[in-house]
Protein backbone atom coordinates (compact mmCIF):
# COMPACT_ATOMS: atom_id res chain seq x y z
CA UNK A 1 0.00 0.00 0.00
CA UNK A 2 1.58 3.57 -0.73
CA UNK A 3 1.58 6.30 1.62
CA UNK A 4 -1.11 7.97 -0.74
CA UNK A 5 -3.76 5.20 -0.33
CA UNK A 6 -3.01 4.95 3.41
CA UNK A 7 -3.39 8.27 4.02
CA UNK A 8 -6.74 8.44 2.22
CA UNK A 9 -7.77 5.59 4.10
CA UNK A 10 -7.62 7.38 6.97
CA UNK A 11 -9.08 10.29 5.77
CA UNK A 12 -11.77 7.76 4.98
CA UNK A 13 -12.06 6.89 8.19
CA UNK A 14 -11.62 10.28 9.81
CA UNK A 15 -14.37 11.86 7.99
CA UNK A 16 -16.78 8.92 8.67
CA UNK A 17 -16.18 9.60 12.24
CA UNK A 18 -16.98 13.76 11.49
CA UNK A 19 -20.43 12.66 10.10
CA UNK A 20 -21.45 10.61 12.96
CA UNK A 21 -20.10 13.47 15.64
CA UNK A 22 -22.36 15.70 13.84
CA UNK A 23 -25.32 13.77 14.15
CA UNK A 24 -25.05 13.05 17.37
CA UNK A 25 -24.13 16.61 18.30
CA UNK A 26 -27.68 17.65 16.69
CA UNK A 27 -29.74 14.91 18.56
CA UNK A 28 -28.10 15.95 21.78
CA UNK A 29 -28.69 19.47 21.50
CA UNK A 30 -32.61 18.70 21.36
CA UNK A 31 -32.35 16.56 24.25
CA UNK A 32 -30.80 19.30 26.29
CA UNK A 33 -33.94 21.68 25.15
CA UNK A 34 -36.13 19.40 26.84
CA UNK A 35 -34.06 18.57 29.63
CA UNK A 36 -34.01 22.62 30.07
CA UNK A 37 -37.81 22.42 30.03
CA UNK A 38 -38.07 19.79 32.46
CA UNK A 39 -35.98 22.19 34.58
CA UNK A 40 -37.87 24.85 34.41
CA UNK A 41 -41.14 22.74 35.55
CA UNK A 42 -39.11 21.78 38.59
CA UNK A 43 -37.39 25.40 39.60
CA UNK A 44 -40.84 26.55 39.89
CA UNK A 45 -41.10 24.42 43.34
CA UNK A 46 -38.64 27.25 45.00
CA UNK A 47 -41.39 29.50 44.43
CA UNK A 48 -43.46 29.55 47.92
CA UNK A 49 -46.67 28.99 45.97
CA UNK A 50 -44.85 26.43 44.36
CA UNK A 51 -45.29 23.94 47.54
CA UNK A 52 -48.53 23.29 47.42
CA UNK A 53 -48.79 21.76 43.69
CA UNK A 54 -45.41 19.94 43.89
CA UNK A 55 -47.15 16.26 43.02
CA UNK A 56 -48.63 18.24 40.16
CA UNK A 57 -45.14 19.82 38.84
CA UNK A 58 -43.90 16.19 39.21
CA UNK A 59 -46.37 14.63 37.16
CA UNK A 60 -45.67 17.34 34.82
CA UNK A 61 -42.17 16.16 34.46
CA UNK A 62 -42.34 12.79 34.27
CA UNK A 63 -44.56 13.67 30.64
CA UNK A 64 -41.53 15.58 29.58
CA UNK A 65 -39.41 12.24 30.33
CA UNK A 66 -41.74 10.55 27.72
CA UNK A 67 -40.37 12.77 25.39
CA UNK A 68 -36.76 12.26 26.68
CA UNK A 69 -36.93 9.09 26.21
CA UNK A 70 -37.68 8.93 22.42
CA UNK A 71 -35.17 11.03 22.11
CA UNK A 72 -32.46 9.25 23.49
CA UNK A 73 -33.86 6.33 21.62
CA UNK A 74 -32.80 8.43 18.53
CA UNK A 75 -29.49 9.08 19.82
CA UNK A 76 -29.02 5.50 20.15
CA UNK A 77 -29.40 5.22 16.23
CA UNK A 78 -26.55 7.50 15.41
CA UNK A 79 -23.76 5.22 16.40
CA UNK A 80 -22.48 1.27 16.94
CA UNK A 81 -23.80 0.52 20.39
CA UNK A 82 -20.26 -1.06 21.61
CA UNK A 83 -18.57 2.49 20.78
CA UNK A 84 -20.34 4.36 23.53
CA UNK A 85 -17.59 5.23 25.02
CA UNK A 86 -15.84 6.70 21.75
CA UNK A 87 -18.17 9.47 21.68
CA UNK A 88 -19.45 9.40 25.19
CA UNK A 89 -18.08 13.06 26.22
CA UNK A 90 -20.84 14.71 23.76
CA UNK A 91 -23.77 12.79 26.02
CA UNK A 92 -21.64 13.07 29.53
CA UNK A 93 -22.94 16.72 30.51
CA UNK A 94 -26.72 16.14 29.11
CA UNK A 95 -26.85 12.83 30.48
CA UNK A 96 -25.59 14.06 34.06
CA UNK A 97 -28.44 16.80 34.49
CA UNK A 98 -31.10 14.10 33.27
CA UNK A 99 -29.90 11.91 35.98
CA UNK A 100 -30.01 14.77 38.36
CA UNK A 101 -33.73 15.76 37.05
CA UNK A 102 -34.48 12.22 37.76
CA UNK A 103 -33.22 12.23 40.95
CA UNK A 104 -35.19 15.56 41.94
CA UNK A 105 -38.33 14.11 40.55
CA UNK A 106 -38.08 10.79 42.42
CA UNK A 107 -36.79 12.64 45.45
CA UNK A 108 -39.83 15.13 45.62
CA UNK A 109 -42.82 12.29 45.05
CA UNK A 110 -40.81 9.99 47.65
CA UNK A 111 -37.70 11.58 49.27
CA UNK A 112 -35.90 8.71 49.12
CA UNK A 113 -32.40 8.62 46.89
CA UNK A 114 -32.87 7.52 43.47
CA UNK A 115 -31.45 4.35 42.61
CA UNK A 116 -29.27 3.88 39.49
CA UNK A 117 -31.88 1.24 38.27
CA UNK A 118 -34.49 4.07 38.28
CA UNK A 119 -33.21 6.82 36.73
CA UNK A 120 -32.17 4.33 33.69
CA UNK A 121 -35.91 3.00 33.67
CA UNK A 122 -36.82 6.83 33.64
CA UNK A 123 -34.37 7.71 30.79
CA UNK A 124 -35.24 4.26 28.74
CA UNK A 125 -31.49 3.16 28.74
CA UNK A 126 -29.90 0.18 30.48
CA UNK A 127 -27.08 -0.03 33.52
CA UNK A 128 -25.08 -2.90 32.60
CA UNK A 129 -22.41 -1.85 29.35
CA UNK A 130 -23.51 -5.13 27.94
CA UNK A 131 -27.00 -4.76 27.26
CA UNK A 132 -26.65 -1.61 24.84
CA UNK A 133 -26.85 2.55 25.26
CA UNK A 134 -26.59 2.78 29.58
CA UNK A 135 -25.58 5.05 32.54
CA UNK A 136 -22.16 5.18 33.46
CA UNK A 137 -22.36 5.03 37.15
CA UNK A 138 -19.79 7.99 37.36
CA UNK A 139 -22.58 10.13 35.76
CA UNK A 140 -25.34 9.00 37.85
CA UNK A 141 -23.20 9.80 41.11
CA UNK A 142 -22.58 13.48 39.27
CA UNK A 143 -26.52 13.73 38.98
CA UNK A 144 -26.99 12.67 42.90
CA UNK A 145 -24.23 15.35 43.60
CA UNK A 146 -26.50 18.33 41.45
CA UNK A 147 -29.34 17.61 43.13
CA UNK A 148 -28.03 18.05 46.73
CA UNK A 149 -27.03 21.46 46.00
CA UNK A 150 -30.86 22.14 45.05
CA UNK A 151 -32.00 20.30 47.77
CA UNK A 152 -29.81 23.05 49.94
CA UNK A 153 -31.34 25.44 48.30
CA UNK A 154 -34.94 24.14 48.70
CA UNK A 155 -34.02 24.02 52.08
CA UNK A 156 -33.59 27.73 52.50
CA UNK A 157 -36.50 28.68 50.62
CA UNK A 158 -38.91 25.97 52.29
CA UNK A 159 -37.99 28.09 55.06
CA UNK A 160 -39.06 31.68 53.26
CA UNK A 161 -42.44 29.78 52.53
CA UNK A 162 -42.87 28.63 55.97
CA UNK A 163 -42.52 25.08 55.70
CA UNK A 164 -40.06 23.96 58.53
CA UNK A 165 -39.85 20.40 58.53
CA UNK A 166 -38.98 19.92 55.30
CA UNK A 167 -34.94 21.13 55.82
CA UNK A 168 -34.94 18.94 58.63
CA UNK A 169 -35.84 15.50 56.49
CA UNK A 170 -33.40 17.35 53.89
CA UNK A 171 -30.83 17.47 56.42
CA UNK A 172 -31.45 13.62 57.30
CA UNK A 173 -31.55 12.68 53.47
CA UNK A 174 -27.88 14.80 52.74
CA UNK A 175 -26.44 13.55 55.90
CA UNK A 176 -26.77 9.95 54.40
CA UNK A 177 -25.31 10.69 51.24
CA UNK A 178 -22.41 12.54 52.61
CA UNK A 179 -21.54 9.36 54.74
CA UNK A 180 -22.52 7.63 51.17
CA UNK A 181 -20.06 9.35 49.09
CA UNK A 182 -17.41 9.06 51.66
CA UNK A 183 -17.55 5.22 51.25
CA UNK A 184 -15.71 6.10 47.18
CA UNK A 185 -12.53 6.15 46.81
CA UNK A 186 -12.26 9.18 44.07
CA UNK A 187 -9.73 9.65 41.87
CA UNK A 188 -8.57 13.29 40.99
CA UNK A 189 -11.06 13.76 37.85
CA UNK A 190 -14.83 15.41 37.47
CA UNK A 191 -16.85 13.49 39.91
CA UNK A 192 -14.17 14.17 42.77
CA UNK A 193 -14.05 17.78 42.34
CA UNK A 194 -18.06 18.24 42.20
CA UNK A 195 -18.21 15.71 45.59
CA UNK A 196 -15.84 18.47 47.17
CA UNK A 197 -18.37 20.75 46.87
CA UNK A 198 -20.80 18.69 48.28
CA UNK A 199 -19.75 19.63 52.43
CA UNK A 200 -20.86 23.47 51.42
CA UNK A 201 -23.98 21.79 51.29
CA UNK A 202 -24.43 19.57 53.77
CA UNK A 203 -23.17 23.12 55.79
CA UNK A 204 -25.33 25.02 54.38
CA UNK A 205 -28.66 22.56 55.19
CA UNK A 206 -27.19 21.99 58.96
CA UNK A 207 -27.16 26.06 59.16
CA UNK A 208 -30.67 26.13 58.06
CA UNK A 209 -31.97 23.46 60.60
CA UNK A 210 -29.65 25.24 63.77
CA UNK A 211 -31.39 28.58 62.90
CA UNK A 212 -34.54 26.59 63.34
CA UNK A 213 -33.91 24.63 66.82
CA UNK A 214 -32.77 27.46 68.27
CA UNK A 215 -35.73 29.68 67.47
CA UNK A 216 -38.03 26.26 68.57
CA UNK A 217 -39.54 26.73 64.82
CA UNK A 218 -38.84 23.04 64.42
CA UNK A 219 -40.26 21.62 67.22
CA UNK A 220 -43.65 24.13 67.27
CA UNK A 221 -43.75 22.30 63.82
CA UNK A 222 -43.14 18.65 64.42
CA UNK A 223 -46.18 19.62 67.47
CA UNK A 224 -48.77 20.76 65.03
CA UNK A 225 -47.98 18.03 62.35
CA UNK A 226 -48.46 15.17 65.42
CA UNK A 227 -51.79 16.93 66.13
CA UNK B 1 -36.16 13.39 66.90
CA UNK B 2 -35.71 15.88 63.97
CA UNK B 3 -33.95 17.80 66.75
CA UNK B 4 -31.83 15.03 67.91
CA UNK B 5 -31.07 14.65 64.45
CA UNK B 6 -29.96 18.46 64.74
CA UNK B 7 -27.44 18.15 67.59
CA UNK B 8 -26.13 15.12 65.97
CA UNK B 9 -25.82 16.84 62.80
CA UNK B 10 -23.76 19.53 64.41
CA UNK B 11 -21.72 16.72 66.98
CA UNK B 12 -20.63 15.81 63.44
CA UNK B 13 -18.67 18.36 62.73
CA UNK B 14 -16.84 18.56 65.48
CA UNK B 15 -15.64 14.82 65.71
CA UNK B 16 -13.38 13.26 64.01
CA UNK B 17 -14.26 10.53 61.19
CA UNK B 18 -14.24 7.38 63.52
CA UNK B 19 -16.31 8.78 66.51
CA UNK B 20 -19.05 9.94 63.37
CA UNK B 21 -18.91 6.31 62.72
CA UNK B 22 -19.39 5.05 65.84
CA UNK B 23 -22.46 8.04 66.82
CA UNK B 24 -23.81 6.37 63.31
CA UNK B 25 -24.00 3.12 64.54
CA UNK B 26 -25.57 4.22 68.16
CA UNK B 27 -27.65 6.85 66.75
CA UNK B 28 -29.17 4.83 64.37
CA UNK B 29 -28.28 1.46 63.20
CA UNK B 30 -30.56 1.36 60.64
CA UNK B 31 -28.73 3.81 58.80
CA UNK B 32 -25.41 1.53 58.28
CA UNK B 33 -27.54 -1.04 56.65
CA UNK B 34 -29.87 1.63 54.41
CA UNK B 35 -30.46 1.32 50.98
CA UNK B 36 -28.30 4.50 50.62
CA UNK B 37 -24.81 3.27 51.94
CA UNK B 38 -25.47 0.02 50.31
CA UNK B 39 -25.50 1.30 47.21
CA UNK B 40 -23.08 3.17 47.75
CA UNK B 41 -20.98 0.29 48.95
CA UNK B 42 -22.10 -1.25 45.43
CA UNK B 43 -20.81 1.77 43.16
CA UNK B 44 -17.45 1.71 45.68
CA UNK B 45 -16.62 -1.75 44.16
CA UNK B 46 -17.45 -1.03 40.54
CA UNK B 47 -15.51 2.35 40.99
CA UNK B 48 -12.43 0.54 42.34
CA UNK B 49 -12.37 -2.11 39.87
CA UNK B 50 -12.28 0.83 37.33
CA UNK B 51 -9.74 2.73 38.86
CA UNK B 52 -6.95 -0.08 39.33
CA UNK B 53 -7.83 -1.51 35.73
CA UNK B 54 -7.41 1.67 34.44
CA UNK B 55 -4.04 1.98 36.80
CA UNK B 56 -2.80 -1.52 35.43
CA UNK B 57 -3.14 -0.20 31.88
CA UNK B 58 -1.19 3.04 32.79
CA UNK B 59 1.70 1.04 34.05
CA UNK B 60 1.47 -1.51 31.09
CA UNK B 61 1.39 1.50 28.97
CA UNK B 62 4.94 3.23 30.39
CA UNK B 63 6.73 -0.11 29.39
CA UNK B 64 5.65 0.12 26.31
CA UNK B 65 6.80 3.39 25.41
CA UNK B 66 10.40 2.87 27.50
CA UNK B 67 10.63 -0.48 25.38
CA UNK B 68 9.56 1.24 21.94
CA UNK B 69 12.05 4.25 22.48
CA UNK B 70 14.91 1.69 23.43
CA UNK B 71 14.30 -0.09 20.25
CA UNK B 72 14.31 3.15 18.17
CA UNK B 73 18.11 4.02 19.90
CA UNK B 74 18.83 0.73 18.28
CA UNK B 75 17.97 1.18 15.10
CA UNK B 76 19.53 4.38 14.81
CA UNK B 77 22.63 2.46 15.29
CA UNK B 78 21.76 0.78 11.71
CA UNK B 79 23.45 3.63 9.65
CA UNK B 80 27.32 3.21 11.62
CA UNK B 81 27.26 -0.49 12.30
CA UNK B 82 28.59 -2.78 8.94
CA UNK B 83 26.19 -5.77 9.48
CA UNK B 84 22.54 -4.28 9.60
CA UNK B 85 20.53 -7.13 9.50
CA UNK B 86 21.95 -7.72 12.87
CA UNK B 87 20.79 -4.69 14.55
CA UNK B 88 17.64 -5.31 12.57
CA UNK B 89 17.11 -8.79 13.64
CA UNK B 90 17.89 -7.67 17.56
CA UNK B 91 15.21 -5.24 16.92
CA UNK B 92 12.77 -7.56 16.19
CA UNK B 93 13.20 -9.68 18.92
CA UNK B 94 12.55 -6.50 21.12
CA UNK B 95 9.50 -5.39 19.40
CA UNK B 96 8.36 -9.06 19.77
CA UNK B 97 8.96 -7.90 23.47
CA UNK B 98 6.77 -4.65 23.18
CA UNK B 99 3.95 -7.13 21.34
CA UNK B 100 3.62 -9.33 24.07
CA UNK B 101 3.05 -6.32 26.04
CA UNK B 102 0.36 -5.38 23.83
CA UNK B 103 -1.62 -8.20 24.72
CA UNK B 104 -1.64 -7.73 28.31
CA UNK B 105 -3.66 -4.66 27.44
CA UNK B 106 -5.86 -6.98 24.73
CA UNK B 107 -6.23 -9.04 27.67
CA UNK B 108 -6.95 -6.31 30.38
CA UNK B 109 -9.60 -4.91 27.80
CA UNK B 110 -11.52 -8.52 27.00
CA UNK B 111 -14.86 -8.06 26.98
CA UNK B 112 -14.59 -3.71 27.44
CA UNK B 113 -14.73 -1.28 25.70
CA UNK B 114 -11.54 -0.03 23.89
CA UNK B 115 -12.59 3.77 24.34
CA UNK B 116 -13.79 3.62 27.89
CA UNK B 117 -9.71 3.76 28.61
CA UNK B 118 -8.05 4.52 25.49
CA UNK B 119 -6.30 7.48 27.37
CA UNK B 120 -4.22 4.89 29.75
CA UNK B 121 -2.70 3.50 26.55
CA UNK B 122 -2.48 5.76 23.91
CA UNK B 123 0.82 6.89 24.70
CA UNK B 124 2.30 3.55 24.98
CA UNK B 125 1.01 2.14 21.53
CA UNK B 126 2.14 5.24 19.25
CA UNK B 127 5.58 4.97 20.62
CA UNK B 128 5.21 1.70 19.64
CA UNK B 129 3.87 1.92 16.00
CA UNK B 130 6.34 4.68 15.78
CA UNK B 131 8.74 1.87 16.50
CA UNK B 132 7.65 -0.82 14.81
CA UNK B 133 6.92 1.63 11.44
CA UNK B 134 10.73 3.03 11.95
CA UNK B 135 11.82 -0.53 11.63
CA UNK B 136 9.29 -1.43 8.66
CA UNK B 137 11.36 1.93 6.82
CA UNK B 138 14.52 0.74 7.29
CA UNK B 139 13.94 -3.07 6.05
CA UNK B 140 11.76 -2.57 2.93
CA UNK B 141 12.07 1.59 2.57
CA UNK B 142 8.20 1.45 2.52
CA UNK B 143 5.19 3.03 5.10
CA UNK B 144 3.54 0.41 7.16
CA UNK B 145 0.26 0.38 6.64
CA UNK B 146 -2.36 0.42 9.79
CA UNK B 147 -3.28 -3.22 8.83
CA UNK B 148 0.13 -4.31 8.96
CA UNK B 149 0.22 -3.34 11.96
CA UNK B 150 -2.69 -4.97 13.29
CA UNK B 151 -1.82 -8.22 11.96
CA UNK B 152 0.59 -8.82 14.47
CA UNK B 153 -1.18 -8.35 17.21
CA UNK B 154 -2.95 -11.36 17.34
CA UNK B 155 -2.37 -12.77 20.68
CA UNK B 156 -2.91 -16.33 21.27
CA UNK B 157 -3.76 -17.58 24.81
CA UNK B 158 -4.26 -20.95 26.09
CA UNK B 159 -4.14 -20.71 30.42
CA UNK B 160 -7.04 -18.63 30.30
CA UNK B 161 -9.37 -20.38 29.31
CA UNK B 162 -8.77 -23.13 30.91
CA UNK B 163 -8.98 -21.57 34.06
CA UNK B 164 -12.26 -20.44 33.58
CA UNK B 165 -13.70 -23.70 33.19
CA UNK B 166 -16.99 -25.12 31.97
CA UNK B 167 -18.84 -21.96 30.61
CA UNK B 168 -16.36 -21.15 28.00
CA UNK B 169 -15.19 -25.01 27.58
CA UNK B 170 -17.20 -25.24 24.75
CA UNK B 171 -14.96 -22.85 22.58
CA UNK B 172 -11.62 -23.71 21.04
CA UNK B 173 -8.94 -23.41 24.17
CA UNK B 174 -6.69 -21.27 22.31
CA UNK B 175 -8.33 -18.12 22.65
CA UNK B 176 -7.55 -15.47 20.26
CA UNK B 177 -7.28 -12.04 20.97
CA UNK B 178 -6.62 -9.10 18.76
CA UNK B 179 -5.87 -5.79 19.53
CA UNK B 180 -7.02 -3.02 17.24
CA UNK B 181 -4.76 0.22 16.91
CA UNK B 182 -7.02 3.20 16.26
CA UNK B 183 -5.95 5.10 13.16
CA UNK B 184 -5.77 8.18 15.43
CA UNK B 185 -3.09 6.57 17.23
CA UNK B 186 -1.39 5.62 14.04
CA UNK B 187 -1.59 8.75 12.21
CA UNK B 188 0.33 10.16 15.28
CA UNK B 189 2.81 7.88 15.44
CA UNK B 190 3.88 7.91 11.94
CA UNK B 191 4.02 11.75 12.65
CA UNK B 192 6.60 11.10 15.29
CA UNK B 193 8.28 8.52 12.92
CA UNK B 194 8.95 12.01 10.82
CA UNK B 195 11.43 13.22 14.00
CA UNK B 196 13.37 10.03 13.98
CA UNK B 197 13.73 9.72 9.63
CA UNK B 198 14.93 13.55 9.57
CA UNK B 199 17.41 12.32 12.58
CA UNK B 200 18.82 9.45 10.45
CA UNK B 201 19.24 11.56 7.64
CA UNK B 202 21.73 14.06 8.79
CA UNK B 203 23.34 10.84 11.14
CA UNK B 204 23.64 8.95 7.61
CA UNK B 205 25.49 11.82 6.03
CA UNK B 206 28.04 11.48 9.20
CA UNK B 207 28.73 8.33 7.40
CA UNK B 208 29.31 9.44 4.20
CA UNK B 209 26.27 8.22 2.72
CA UNK B 210 25.33 10.10 0.22
CA UNK B 211 22.20 7.92 -0.81
CA UNK B 212 19.92 7.69 1.86
CA UNK B 213 19.69 11.19 2.07
CA UNK B 214 17.85 12.03 -0.46
CA UNK B 215 15.44 8.72 -0.27
CA UNK B 216 14.04 10.08 3.42
CA UNK B 217 13.78 13.41 1.86
CA UNK B 218 11.58 11.70 -0.86
CA UNK B 219 9.38 9.55 1.79
CA UNK B 220 9.06 12.81 4.35
CA UNK B 221 7.64 14.61 1.62
CA UNK B 222 4.91 11.83 0.53
CA UNK B 223 4.37 11.76 4.31
CA UNK B 224 4.34 15.37 4.51
CA UNK B 225 1.82 15.17 1.96
CA UNK B 226 -0.64 12.73 3.05
CA UNK B 227 -0.73 14.97 6.55
CA UNK B 228 -1.35 17.88 4.65
CA UNK B 229 -4.66 15.91 2.50
CA UNK B 230 -6.06 15.53 5.92
CA UNK B 231 -5.12 18.71 7.55
CA UNK B 232 -7.52 19.72 9.96
CA UNK B 233 -10.02 17.13 9.62
CA UNK B 234 -8.38 14.80 11.67
CA UNK B 235 -8.42 15.44 15.78
CA UNK B 236 -6.56 18.20 17.40
CA UNK B 237 -3.18 16.81 18.49
CA UNK B 238 -2.44 15.72 14.40
CA UNK B 239 -2.50 19.55 13.29
CA UNK B 240 -0.07 20.38 16.17
CA UNK B 241 2.36 17.85 15.07
CA UNK B 242 1.72 18.91 11.43
CA UNK B 243 4.18 21.97 12.84
CA UNK B 244 7.08 19.62 13.54
CA UNK B 245 6.55 17.89 10.50
CA UNK B 246 7.17 20.68 8.82
CA UNK B 247 10.00 21.46 10.55
CA UNK B 248 11.46 18.29 10.07
CA UNK B 249 10.72 17.92 6.83
CA UNK B 250 12.43 21.41 6.15
CA UNK B 251 16.00 20.28 7.40
CA UNK B 252 16.04 17.13 5.88
CA UNK B 253 15.21 19.05 2.44
CA UNK B 254 18.02 21.67 3.44
CA UNK B 255 20.28 18.45 3.87
CA UNK B 256 19.94 17.09 0.61
CA UNK B 257 20.08 20.81 -0.92
CA UNK B 258 23.61 21.18 0.65
CA UNK B 259 24.68 18.28 -0.09
CA UNK B 260 23.60 18.83 -3.66
CA UNK B 261 25.14 21.52 -3.95
CA UNK B 262 28.56 21.22 -1.89
CA UNK B 263 28.74 17.81 -1.83
CA UNK B 264 31.52 17.38 -4.32
CA UNK B 265 33.76 20.13 -2.73
CA UNK B 266 33.56 19.13 1.11
CA UNK B 267 35.53 16.44 2.16
CA UNK B 268 32.98 13.61 3.08
CA UNK B 269 34.31 13.26 6.55
CA UNK B 270 33.58 16.91 7.10
CA UNK B 271 29.85 16.94 5.85
CA UNK B 272 28.69 15.92 9.21
CA UNK B 273 30.09 18.95 10.27
CA UNK B 274 28.53 21.45 7.84
CA UNK B 275 25.05 19.99 7.79
CA UNK B 276 24.94 20.22 11.75
CA UNK B 277 26.14 24.27 12.02
CA UNK B 278 23.39 24.57 9.36
CA UNK B 279 20.35 23.24 11.17
CA UNK B 280 21.68 24.63 14.06
CA UNK B 281 21.64 27.96 12.51
CA UNK B 282 17.91 27.47 10.99
CA UNK B 283 16.57 26.91 14.10
CA UNK B 284 15.63 30.00 15.82
CA UNK B 285 14.26 30.94 12.61
CA UNK B 286 11.40 28.96 12.41
CA UNK B 287 10.42 29.59 15.97
CA UNK B 288 9.38 32.79 14.42
CA UNK B 289 7.67 31.38 11.59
Amino acid sequence: MSVTEMFSYIQGFLSADQDIREDIRKVVQVLEQTAREILTVLQSVHQPSGFKDIPSKCLRARELFCTVRTQIGELKTKFPVEQYYRFHEHWRFVLQRLAFLAAFVVYLESESLVTREEVAKILGIEIDREKGFHLDVEDYLAGVLIMASELSRLAVNSVTAGDYSRPLRISNFINELDSGFRLLNLKNDPLRKRYDGLKYDVKKIEEVVYDLSIRGLAKEQEAGGDK
Amino acid sequence: MSKREGEGGARKRKTDFTEVQKSDDHDNGAQISSPVISAFKVFQQELDTKHDKYERLVKISRDITIESKRTIFLLHRVTSVPNAEEVLHEADVKLDGVRQKIGLIAEELRGEDLYQFHRAFTPGIQEYVEAVSFHHFIRHRTLISLEEVNARLVFMRHERTDAKGSSEGSRSSPAVLTFQVTPTDYLLGVADLTGELMRMCISSVGNGDMDTPFKLSDFLREIHDGFSYIGNTGPYEVSKKLHTLRQSLGKVEDACYTLRVRGSEIPKHMLADVLSSRTAIMDPDEGVV
